[in-house]
């Protein structure tokens, strides 16, 4: 036996475990959440459950929220939310994105139980879609790395080859560069999104190559804690990680479910509910800036702040043109604007990074 | 262009990913090498982890969170003995349930310690040698695990193979009926194994918590233990090949990281997968010759001890 089928089926094992433990009976209407990973993880889940919470608060004696989470992706994550709809949940949402096809299946079965599925692009009559406009955070960020960096090196721990982490690293890459020409982006793939130590060496193999500003798209904070010990700077992933780096987080881009989760939970129990697709970014409040650390020159963090604001007031956008590619070739003229649907199938990267991107 | 300066860090980086394999490896191949098979190295791992981290956030005292860990990875093993050993469960079953355990114990024990950050475990500064270019941080800059991991292999290799008592233990290991027929207590040796390879593990997972990513984080193993089970195989049992199976598969992980971030045009994920397919050529290779394996591999491991009546 491989270490991998063990590991399915401890977490098929672990799935089993953790239904037992989120039953419950209410006569309340009953909110239900899935989660991916522990809600210690202090980051995805972890701003995912502070959303339930605000749901509880906000709605009071009217809900009952409940939750299951590190359920894994794919079929065992079917059984979950099964029975949750069977449980009498009115609204269920799900908030990875391997529970796409598994939320749309159970979805067919219980008509009337509303379906939440975060970061998917599959919807149906009682299945909407809801995810975050991080670049534009990371469009922030990348003005204030662009201006901090003295080596003109940005190093980037990226998880997973898709859009929404080459998106990311463009949105740096162009604002970086807006500031500063001279900056390239160096990337390093680790192939998962959540595995402490080689988050840790992938960030201490960029730091060894000359970033002096490090880069997240993984879950833990460990290239952050990296970042420290190595007196370089680093910025927060999903939720303010500053207690883990108080001298070299920059600022953090924190994920902020709060007010979307309130106000579908509500229009489910009113009746109001339809199917829908959100794309919010700073503008709504689904992604903030954490505080800026106060090391940053007064002029920077004007920038920075400049560039939020533009964001949320529609005067900037992260990818208006002109936009090279990395090869040279244009993506975007001077006033043009790349759309949603060449955002959400970005594969190929920016003039300023570095090295071929993974197929 | 890439002389010494570019070698160092990366050599600095590989100790680090390699020590704690180094640890439960070791551990676990005087486990197996009494014959027990314990696939519970994950579980062990992580509560050691949990264990050592809570005690140096709650004491500051570096020294004692090491033996917290060590003596919590015992405790999970002196688990795994009651059931295998005494109760004559099946060891595969029982080790993958050690690990699911200790997946839901750690995260049970370190739940209000999530987020906490602790000071990294000091390293060693020798004035004068540790400022030796190249050389000296590598060979004098470490932390005390690390040279502790590189003692214990020492200390195992003598033990097994110089002592009477790793003799002993090898022969338990290959032939638990004619160790009892000739007095020796099976059940107690294999004991104190299973509960050497706990311990290991738990300082290995001490040293992911206090050193190498200096915080307590869910599940923050991430498989390591398992690989650890596999440098086993890898070394043939051989405490010696272990070491260099730890370095070498931190080696390549790691310089796989630095490839990538110097812009070298290599696909990621071939190299995420080397380590592994590493492992399986040598694995390939090695099973061509059945002796050598024979020679090293204990005979009687998995196998439960039914002492004649």
């Amino acid at each position: 036996m491989t270490s991998k089928t063990i590991a399915s089926v401890l977490g098929a094992v672990a799935v089993a475990g953790s239904m037992l433990v989120s039953a419950n009976v209410s006569a309340q209407d009953k909110v239900g959440f899935v989660y991916v990973g522990p809600i210690g993880d202090h980051g995805w889940t972890y701003r995912h459950d502070i959303g339930r919470q605000a749901v509880e608060k906000e709605l009071g004696d009217k809900v009952k929220t409940t939750y299951v989470e590190s359920v894994k992706e794919g079929p065992d994550s079917e059984r979950v939310i099964r029975q949750m709809a069977a449980d009498g949940h009115k609204i269920i949402f799900t908030t990875s994105f391997g529970y796409m096809n598994p939320t749309l299946k159970v979805a067919k079965q219980f008509p009337n139980v509303k379906f939440e599925h975060a970061t998917g692009f599959k919807r149906s009559a009682n299945v909407s879609t809801y995810s975050g406009r991080f670049y534009e955070g990371r469009y922030v960020v990348g003005k204030i790395a662009g201006k901090m960096t003295k080596t003109n090196v940005i190093g980037y721990v990226g998880s997973f080859p898709i859009p929404e982490v080459v998106r990311g690293i463009n949105a740096t890459a162009l604002a970086a560069r807006s500031v500063n020409p001279n900056v390239e982006i160096k990337v390093a793939w680790v192939n998962t999104w959540y595995d402490p130590g080689k988050e840790g060496d992938a960030a201490k193999a960029l730091i060894d190559q000359g970033a002096d500003i490090i880069m997240q798209h993984t879950d833990s904070p460990a290239p952050l804690q990296v970042a420290e010990a190595r007196g370089v700077w680093g910025v927060g992933q999903a939720s303010d990680m500053h207690h883990f780096a108080p001298k070299a987080q920059l600022t953090a881009i924190i994920d902020n479910w709060d007010r979307y989760y309130v106000a579908r939970a509500k229009a489910a129990l009113d009746g109001t509910w339809k199917s829908q697709d959100t794309w919010a970014g700073l503008k709504d409040g689904m992604v903030e800036m954490a505080k800026f650390n106060e090391a940053i020159p007064a002029d920077v963090i004007k920038l920075a702040e400049e560039t939020r604001d533009g964001i949320i007031n529609g005067t900037i956008h992260p990818f208006a043109g002109p936009i090279k590619k990395q090869d040279g070739t244009v993506a975007a003229k001077e006033g043009e604007t790349l759309d949603d649907g060449t955002l959400l199938g970005m594969d190929w990267y920016v003039e300023g990074v570095q090295g071929k991107l993974p197929k | 262009m890439m002389g010494i300066e570019w070698l160092a860090p990366v050599i600095l980086t590989v100790i680090t990913a390699a020590t704690p394999l180094v640890f439960a490896a070791i551990g676990e191949l005087v486990t197996e090498k009494s014959g027990v098979l314990n696939l519970g190295v994950e579980g062990m791992m992580l509560v050691g982890a949990v264990s050592a981290f809570v005690t140096a956030t709650l004491t500051g005292n570096y020294i004692l969170a090491v033996a917290a860990g060590a003596l919590a990875g015992m405790f999970m093993a002196f688990l795994f003995g009651i059931l295998t050993l005494s109760l004559m469960a099946n060891q595969v079953a029982t080790g993958l349930a050690l690990t699911l355990f200790g997946v839901g114990l750690s995260a049970l024990i370190g739940q209000d310690f999530v987020g906490t950050p602790v000071t990294a475990l000091a390293k060693l500064n020798i004035p004068g040698l540790t400022d030796i270019p190249f050389i000296g941080p590598i060979l004098f800059g470490q932390d005390a695990l690390v040279y502790l991991s590189f003692v214990s292999v020492a200390a195992v290799s003598w033990f097994l193979y110089r002592t009477k008592a790793g003799l002993i233990l090898r022969a338990v290991g290959d032939s638990h009926t004619a160790a009892h027929s000739i007095g020796y207590s099976v059940i107690g040796i294999r004991y104190l194994a299973v509960m050497f390879g706990g311990a290991m593990s738990g300082v290995g997972g001490a040293y992911l918590s206090l050193a190498y990513t200096p915080m307590w984080a869910e599940n923050m193993t991430a498989g390591r233990g398992w690989i650890a089970l596999a440098l086993i195989v890898f070394a043939t049992w051989k405490p010696g090949l272990v070491l260099i199976g730890a370095y070498m598969f931190g080696g390549i992980t790691i310089l796989q990281l630095h490839a990538q971030a110097a812009g070298l045009d290599l696909p990621s994920q071939t190299l995420s997968m080397l380590p592994y397919l590493a492992t399986v050529i040598v694995l390939v290779l090695i099973s061509k010759d059945q002796s050598r394996i024979r020679k090293h591999a204990p005979a009687c491991i998995g196998k439960i001890f039914h002492p004649a009546a």
